[in-house]
């Protein structure tokens, strides 16, 4: 995986262009790339969009607050960004509205890049998420936030072993005080355009019987969708009984094998 | 396109593995996820000072959400907001009364004299439109520019979670959801709002019951007309030493008198026509942050407060111009105005208040802020009292003590300014809550529940308190 290193100088440096950020707040029309902002409640989702996009979307210090989905633009390295908040959830497995309306978005919407979001400073917790996350979509960035909290808390995260760990790239910030977005908005972009491949963690703790179920069946819809970038994550779907996702199916919701 | 046969193939296969795997799969499949999350966790994060982590968080909750010290607490905080409001917001009041009514409206009357625009323009665009305006601006902004920013910097700190926390038990008895507590003190500020902030309760009954008792929640154009009526009424009861504190003490009252009623009513719903079981929900207490006061307090004033003022002037321009005109039009020897107050007087009068505050009630149907400025112009315009209102059907403010001159002189008492602080709490929403009731809730019978329920309420507690009233007087 490539990541970025800062050894040379500042001009040829990708994130020295950063000064080209455009902010378009909500006026998007025919966005190049899609960017979804996935992550627990409370981890500054909000907070990263604004940043990103001028708006100022009510952000607050209490879980659950926003309740529809806020969609935004940036301008950057000449391409045009639409970015989706998602509501924040801890899993997408049970089926409250929110992590339907998650889930969902990230499952049919495509987005291009999925920032997930997550508190540096409780870590453990949120990669409860992050792990689903990547089951669904492999272009994924792993934003660090709250490292001023972290640092608060003597917390410390080596953010180059779990960018490893994970298969994605790792950007630390601190969205409040505006640190890291830079970084961030080139690691999104480079990932957009396949600079970056993303080669993300797969659930490895499972008991034998039930890998090797997931396995079959993720083999069979592979036969039958050869471009779904998810079926592992389908076929485990399928096991669980979940009713939205055997609608889809018979509804042909997933794309079909060339188009 | 997949076959039928195929699809059908494959939800067969499905349901035949997971009849192998057993039906412990969802929680084979949890534990994995934990498992790997664990493992990653080891290798990326150090904490060396594991024990000291977030101490301070848990010292602070365990005050905070304490049996013995939560609520009064709860009811410290909101006492000290409410206080800095009120005194705070008097002096900018004044000088934008001064600046806005005193100054600039002369100004602009004698333009439009010079100018020789017919009396019925100029009365209709600043005797009735542009006093409307500015009456709501020094009004309602100096205490939004203080209420908002403190309620921002609570709601950074994290210390609304904290609140829904202390409320749980309470909410849960009332067959509610614990996450109301949320949604009733964003309707503190805005009704709308908090009915909008509903989303965050998943099940459908519960929701409705927030949204039904959000109006039970003092929202920020009603907060002034407390205040207002408190001093008039109440503050000058004891020697003006503690005026101020008696004022805030009974808007105080007011306000907890209207969690009170949130409960009851959401108790009632819960057991006759939303009956059901009360869900259960995770609620994070989540860490304390520092607020970054000066982001906190620009964003708190341009977002919130310059948005719901700009609501109120759209709300009161309007308004302005149709006191004036029904002040002005004529139905054989009296105006409408007039008319429509003697209609309603004898029920008004019945459970302790009278037409013109039913009447002004219903042409402030758009926005609570407007509500004591239409008392008081219907009053002069139907006492006929000259020599104070520049004509008829004008909107102005007055010092305080002039305002409480002038009700009195319309056959106010003590009696009629608590039930009038009691109406402003048990009345009708605004048009745009009732709008928002019913985009959240696309149903009529529903946003008519929410709308006139609390209206009856207000009817029914105005005219037992003046019963009693009688009875002890």
């Amino acid at each position: 995986m490539k990541l970025n290193t800062v050894n040379s100088p500042c001009e040829d440096c990708a994130f020295h262009n950063t000064a080209q950020l455009k902010r378009l707040g909500v006026s998007v029309k025919n966005a190049d790339y899609v960017v979804a902002l996935a992550g627990n409640p409370n981890t500054g989702k909000s907070t990263v969009f604004n940043a990103l996009t001028g708006l100022r979307q009510h952000t607050g210090n209490w879980p659950g607050k926003t309740v529809v989905r806020a969609e935004g633009g940036f301008l950057y390295g000449e391409k045009q960004y639409k970015i989706v908040d998602l509501p924040g959830t801890y899993s997408l497995l049970s089926t409250s509205e929110d992590e339907e309306v998650a889930r969902n978005f990230i499952l049919f919407g495509r987005p291009d890049v999925t920032i997930i979001v997550v508190d540096a400073s409780r870590l453990e917790r949120n990669l409860n998420l992050v792990l689903q996350v990547l089951e669904i979509t492999d272009k994924s960035v792993l934003c660090l936030n709250l490292m001023d909290e972290a640092k608060r808390h003597e917390i410390h995260v080596d953010d180059r072993t779990l960018s490893k760990q994970l298969g994605i790239p790792v950007v630390p910030t601190s969205a409040r005080n505006n640190e890291g977005i830079n970084r961030l908005l080139e690691t999104v972009h480079q990932v957009a355009k396949n600079e970056i491949v993303c080669k993300p963690h797969r659930i490895k703790s499972l008991p034998g019987k039930v890998e090797k179920a997931i396995t079959k069946l993720s083999a069979k819809l592979q036969k039958q969708y050869p471009r779904l970038p998810n079926t592992r994550w389908i076929a485990m779907r399928l096991l669980d009984g979940d009713p939205r996702i055997i609608q889809a199916l018979e509804d042909h919701e997933f794309i079909p094998e060339t188009t | 396109m997949k076959s039928k046969k195929e699809i059908e193939d494959l939800i067969s296969e499905a349901s035949n593995l997971r009849w192998e795997i057993g039906n412990e799969f969802h929680d084979q499949l949890v534990e994995g996820i934990y498992a790997d999350a664990a493992k990653i966790s080891r290798k990326t994060i150090d904490a060396p000072n594991k024990t000291g982590i977030f101490s301070f968080d848990r010292k602070l909750d365990s005050i905070l959400t304490s049996k013995r010290f939560g609520f009064p607490i709860m009811l410290g905080i909101l006492s000290v907001v409410l206080w800095l409001t009120i005194e705070g917001a008097n002096y900018p009041s004044g000088a934008l009364a001064s600046l806005l009514l005193d100054s600039l409206y002369p100004i602009l009357k004698g333009f439009s004299g010079d100018l020789g625009i017919p009396w019925w323009i100029d009365g209709f665009l600043l005797d009735g439109v542009y006093l409307a305006v500015a009456w709501v601006i020094s009004v309602m902004l100096p205490p939004m520019a203080i209420f908002f920013p403190l309620f921002t910097l609570l709601e950074d700190f994290g210390y609304l979670p904290r609140v829904a926390f202390n409320l749980d038990s309470l909410f849960n008895k009332a067959g509610a959801h614990g996450k109301q507590a949320l949604t009733m003190t964003m309707g503190w500020g805005c009704n709308a709002a908090g009915v909008v902030s509903t989303r965050i309760i998943d099940s459908p009954r519960e929701r409705l019951i927030a949204i039904i008792t959000n109006n039970f929640s003092l929202c920020n154009g009603r907060w002034p007309t407390q205040i207002l009526i408190a001093t008039i009424f109440i503050g000058a009861l004891v020697p003006s030493a503690f005026s101020g504190l008696l004022a805030t003490g009974s808007v105080i009252f007011i306000a907890l008198l209207g969690v009170g009623f949130m409960f009851l009513t959401s108790w009632l719903l819960s057991r006759t026509v939303l009956k059901g079981q009360v869900s259960t929900f995770a609620l994070e207490l989540p860490p304390y942050r520092p607020p970054r006061f000066w982001k906190t307090l620009y964003t708190s004033l341009i977002d919130r407060t310059m948005i719901v003022l700009w609501r109120a002037i759209v709300f009161a321009a309007p308004a302005g111009a149709v006191i004036w005109l029904i002040s002005n039009i004529h139905i054989g020897d009296l105006t409408m105005a007039n008319q429509m107050i003697n209609g309603m007087d004898d029920f008004g009068l019945f459970i302790g208040l009278n037409g013109v505050i039913l009447l002004a009630y219903i042409v402030a149907i758009p926005a609570n802020e407007i509500v004591i400025p239409t008392i008081l112009m219907l009053t002069v315009a139907n006492l006929g009292i000259t020599g104070i209102a520049p004509g008829e059907g004008v909107m102005f403010e007055l010092e305080t003590m002039e305002t409480g001159e002038i009700l009195k002189a319309g056959g106010w008492t003590l009696l009629t300014g608590i039930n009038l602080m009691l109406f402003s709490l048990l009345h009708n929403p605004c048009s745009t809550t009732i709008y928002t009731i019913y985009k959240e809730t696309k149903s009529v019978k529903w946003t008519a529940v929410a709308s006139i329920l609390p209206v009856l309420m207000g009817f029914i507690v105005t005219f037992l308190v003046t019963q009693f009233w009688l009875l002890l007087s």
